[in-house]
């Protein structure tokens, strides 16, 4: 299931103003890449255009190629709505419909998807919790609502119901910046597990985070406010983390900056 | 009835003082904390000394009036303090009024409900704004011209409608029409859905454009249409929004008095069919009776006046029931 992604010669506006520019990369299936950088680099930014959720913002655009496998993402007749059904995401705050209970929340997206037996719907929800390592805390609750679970447990919640429609891509957006360090670590194992499913893309500001969690790590950074963000390097972590190819990334690593 | 306990409010200014020397004895208040508290608290206390005046004098009044009445004041279809013995009944009136006000709400919700999500999730940003202009008008022209609009412009043009729902859904009873002028409760109630249509329209609007965006993208990103975005994440939160909206709606509507008395053909009796003139409403038939009541007569006014605002509060309170009792779906505490 989980597939390649092949990003070329991509900027993303707000309006006029130019976000990010000429960004390239490969990011390998069943992998997890880890994007680093200071805030208002673009790093979200371009994390929302691999799903095509940037261009809900208003005045949000993109140019360039981004394939999924042999699929372009932004090619002609290819609807968005399809696009999001196949590159799952979750958010930094964790954010499980509020008025749908924990197995709800788990369905949503099947439901969206197609026709399912609720005896197939028990199955997957279930498959899916367990997935994110949620089943256990939440089995004897399924039907209380979803947002009276823990803030940990909800960023859970919101991994099951992207697992559950079984996505090519999984997008995570600072997923652990919200929760307190013992769920960050229950999400950071579940990374883990889920790697070997998906190819998985994460946003985080805090750097060990990314040195526990990826194998690869591409940091950007932008020359200065106004300016667009830029790819600066993409390698293996632990030769960013190490010996990075770039000053900048070195400087940015080390505390060194500004 | 618990009301009247209010009535033993007036003595209480004179107890503040004395409560807030106590409490600067702990801390320090300061001046405009001791003003704006006085200020807050008195409206509060003016607020609950009015409601229980009016209770009061309504009670007292309508008690005057259904001592005297000769008949059963909840199930006479006649209206005539005047005569000898005094008979009257409310049962055309709550008819009247509870049937246009439903008719209103059947027309008037949803079309709130979608021209508020026109303005917020489908209309460009300007052309909402300028949709938006033009309900807050609708919401600023007085009942007495759209009473005028009424009965000139709406009643002529509804022969056709009348007779189309009639040749269709004649069948039922209550959709017959026999060709009378269109002045009937079916009509009253298409005037209140146009007239409580901006409150709903506004309310439901704000309730809209506060879904926090994160709701709205935790739907997006699992592949939702912005329909299916709607249904998953905005009426849901906007769901207790749309009913007080809906209640404030209403409440204008059961309260409407000049454009009902102006298009409705008043007939002291219940027809079947809506689509027949005659009935009347609480507000309506105030109106036009008032004026040349006697004592008594405007007693029995009163007393009908009551029975609307004990509807009014059953009302309010239903809606707020159906709140509370989803309270932990509804997105308060996400």
């Amino acid at each position: 299931m989980a597939k390649r992604i092949d990003v070329s010669g991509l900027n993303a506006y707000y309006g006029s103003f130019l976000a990010i520019e000429d960004i390239s990369m490969t990011v390998e299936p069943r992998s997890v890449t880890a994007f680093i950088g200071p805030s208002g680099c673009g790093k979200s930014t371009f994390l929302r255009t691999l799903n095509r959720m940037h261009e809900v913002t208003p005045g949000g655009r993109v140019e360039g190629k981004v394939m999924l496998d042999d699929e372009n993402l932004y090619g002609a007749g290819i609807d968005p709505v399809s696009v999001r059904r196949e590159v799952g995401m979750v958010f930094q705050r964790p954010n499980p419909f509020p008025t749908m209970s924990v197995y709800d929340n788990v369905a949503a997206g099947l439901k969206l998807n197609g026709k399912y037996k609720k005896s197939q719907l028990d199955d997957i929800v279930e498959k899916s919790l367990k997935g994110a390592n949620l089943w256990n805390e939440v089995k004897d609750r399924l039907n209380k609502p979803g947002s009276g679970l823990s803030g940990g447990q909800q960023q859970r919640l919101c991994i099951a119901r992207a697992i559950a429609v079984e996505p090519n891509v999984l997008l995570m957006d600072e997923p652990c910046s919200a929760l307190d360090p013992i769920s960050t670590l229950a999400i950071e194992d579940l990374i883990g597990e889920l790697k070997e499913r998906f190819t998985i893309v994460i946003v985080t500001h805090n750097m060990q985070q990314a040195a526990r969690v990826s194998d690869r790590t591409a940091f950007f950074n932008l020359a200065a406010v106004g300016q667009p963000g830029k790819l600066i390097e993409i390698d293996d972590t632990e030769r960013i983390f190490s010996n990075p190819s770039v000053q900048a990334t070195e400087d940015y690593i080390s505390g060194r900056f500004g | 009835m618990d009301i009247s306990t209010n009535t033993t409010a007036p003595p209480l200014p004179a107890q503040p003082p004395a409560a807030e020397q106590k409490r600067a004895a702990r801390a320090t208040t300061r001046p405009g904390d001791r003003i704006f508290l006085g200020l807050s608290r008195g409206s509060g206390i003016f607020l609950l000394v009015v409601m229980a005046a009016i209770a009061v004098f309504l009670t007292y009044r309508a008690a005057v009036a259904i001592s005297k009445d000769e008949a059963n004041f909840f199930t006479t279809f006649e209206w005539n303090p005047t005569g000898s013995p005094p008979m009257f009944g409310i049962a055309v009136l709550a008819f009247g009024t509870i049937v246009s006000s439903i008719i209103a709400m059947a027309i008037a919700v949803p079309v709130s409900v979608g021209i508020a999500l026109f303005i917020t999730h489908y209309a460009p940003r300007k052309l909402g704004g300028v949709v938006a202009y033009v309900i807050d008008l609708l919401a600023a022209v007085p009942s007495i011209v759209y009473g005028l609009w009424g009965i000139l412009v709406l009643v002529p043009k509804l022969d056709g409608l009348y007779g189309w729902l009639d040749d269709y859904f004649g069948w039922t009873g209550i959709l017959s029409w026999q060709g009378g002028a269109p002045r009937s409760l079916f009509t009253v109630g298409i005037l209140l859905a146009i007239m409580i249509l901006p409150i709903i329209t506004n309310v439901s609007r704000e309730v809209f454009r506060q879904v926090p965006q994160m709701h709205e993208e935790a739907a997006l990103a699992l592949g939702a249409t912005r329909w299916e975005v709607i249904r998953m994440s905005v009426l849901p939160f906007g769901r207790s929004g749309i009913i007080s909206a809906s209640m404030l709606g209403l409440g204008r509507a059961l309260g409407e008095t000049m454009a009902v008395a102006m298009v409705l053909s008043p007939l002291f009796d219940i027809q079947v069919s809506l689509l027949d003139y005659g009935g009347g409403t609480f507000a309506q038939n105030i109106a036009s009776k008032f004026n040349e009541a006697n004592p008594l007569g405007r007693d029995a006014l009163i007393a009908s006046g009551l029975v609307l605002f004990v509807i009014t509060l059953l009302v309010n309170g239903a809606a707020r029931m159906i709140i509370a009792r989803r309270k932990e779906y509804s997105g308060a505490n996400a």
